[in-house]
């Protein structure tokens, strides 16, 4: 079972954070094959989340293929879902600790990161 | 959302509904309804009409003027008692019963009391039974209040400002209950609130009023998508071309810089910075501007008032 953390201030529509999150847990192995995601009702008392937004989120990832609904059960991690690759070891990471510590070495304060790497997302994923 | 009898699909159905108090309208010419199944946020400045609505449809205030249905049932017919709760923002109780006493009076007030709710919503604050309500927190306060509230299993729940006097806390435990409760019972929750952060999450329908009348009315998202933010470089005088072929519900220009609050009709050409508005962002900008048409969504909207709606609302 995972816990969904709703951030009110940031910008992001809170389905977009619950089904960002649930990526994440099956990145990091948090949620597994066969897990039950919790229940809308469940996420509702956490959280003070509207259940059809959960539900909306629900929706996405099983769009993603990510996880099933069983009627009358509730909504788990599908066998194999088509999971998002482990990035722990991916090459980009690295890449970007590398360019980061040269940021770094250069005297750039974070601030400075932070906007270049706006900047860049701004180019690249427009729509997020 | 639709059930067999297709009069009960709305919750709540006002139509030139009014209410006057001496020579002043505290709600005035509103036709609006809400679908049975929402958890509608109803919103606006002090004294815009929230209370009294919420009155009208707990029949504690009798209209001035109009039509007031619940579950297509007009809301003066006696049948409509059992399925409306109604919790005002005092939530008034006996300060001297104890929680069990408390729960008793609901039980012999009610006909389709529901023990087993009322004191799951009870226990689930780990609160004695044998407490007094003069020595609860506001917190248990507002928790007792809701299991008599849910225990009485309306169909529609009818909430003044439930989480405004509660330490953040208790607030979100109460705004958690509220929420599980409903989702479980399938209770229709029309909910008054100045947290702008609690109605963005907490609610998908909304209502919006200002001095009496409907500013905004519909689902969360659709009002949110129906809307931008311009942002650019201010040239000329006033509201340029561009912009002002949509309907402009609020601009304003800061130096070179104007902004202003949309809802666009077809694309909107030129050089223009576009972002979707926070809840918030939209909201405000109706208060500020009281001339910007309203905006009713298709789920809102009541046949009488639909000739009169413009353009952009079916997005």
């Amino acid at each position: 079972m995972v816990e969904f953390r709703i951030d009110r201030h940031s910008g992001m529509a809170a389905y977009l954070q619950i089904v960002q999150q649930v990526q994440e847990a099956l990145r990091l192995g948090i949620l597994a094959a066969g897990d039950q995601l919790p229940t809308a009702a469940r996420v509702a008392a956490d959280t003070k989340l509207n259940p059809n937004t959960t539900l909306k989120a629900y929706r996405e990832l099983e769009h993603l293929g990510l996880v099933e609904p069983r009627p009358g059960v509730g909504t788990f991690v599908s066998a194999s879902p088509a999971r998002p690759r482990s990035l722990a070891d991916s090459p980009l990471r690295g890449e970007l600790s590398d360019w980061m510590r040269r940021a770094h070495g250069e005297g750039l304060e974070w601030a400075d990161v932070s906007a270049l790497i706006t900047a860049a997302r701004v180019e690249h994923y427009p729509a997020v | 959302m639709t059930s067999a009898d297709g009069a009960s699909r709305w919750a709540v159905e006002a139509r030139g509904l009014g209410k006057r108090y001496g020579r002043r309208w505290a709600v005035r010419d509103l036709s609006v309804r809400i679908p049975a199944g929402a958890v509608c946020g109803l919103v606006g400045p002090n004294g815009a009409g929230k209370s009294t609505l919420l009155g009208m449809a707990g029949r504690l205030v009798r209209p001035t003027t109009g039509s007031l249905h619940v579950f297509g049932a007009p809301v003066s017919a006696a049948p409509g008692l059992t399925d409306i709760s109604f919790l005002t923002q005092d939530k008034p109780l006996f300060p001297r019963f104890t929680v069990e006493e408390t729960l008793r009076l609901g039980r012999e007030l009610n006909p389709r009391w529901d023990r087993a709710v009322a004191e799951r919503i009870v226990r689930s604050g780990k609160l004695s039974m044998a407490a007094r309500i003069g020595s609860l927190s506001g917190g248990q306060r507002s928790r007792v209040a809701l299991a008599l509230a849910f225990g009485k299993r309306p169909r529609l729940l009818l909430l003044d400002e439930p989480m405004a006097d509660l330490d953040p806390l208790a607030a979100h435990e109460i705004g958690g209950l509220l929420l599980a409760e409903a989702a479980e019972q399938g209770t229709t929750v029309v909910m008054s609130s100045h947290r702008m952060a609690d109605v963005a999450t907490m609610c998908d329908h909304l209502v919006a009023l200002d001095g009496g009348r409907v500013r905004l009315a519909g689902e969360v998202d659709t009002l949110l998508a129906a809307h931008v933010l311009v942002t650019g470089v201010h040239l000329t005088e006033g509201v340029p071309a561009e912009i002002a072929r949509h309907t402009v519900v609020e601009s304003r220009a800061v130096g070179r810089q104007f902004t202003a609050l949309v809802r666009p009709r077809g694309r909107i050409e030129g050089d223009w910075k576009i972002a979707e508005p926070g809840l918030e962002e939209v909201l405000l900008g109706y208060m500020r501007s009281p001339a910007a048409p309203p905006l009713l969504t298709a789920a809102a909207r009541t046949e009488s008032a639909e000739n009169e709606e413009d353009e952009g609302a079916a997005a």
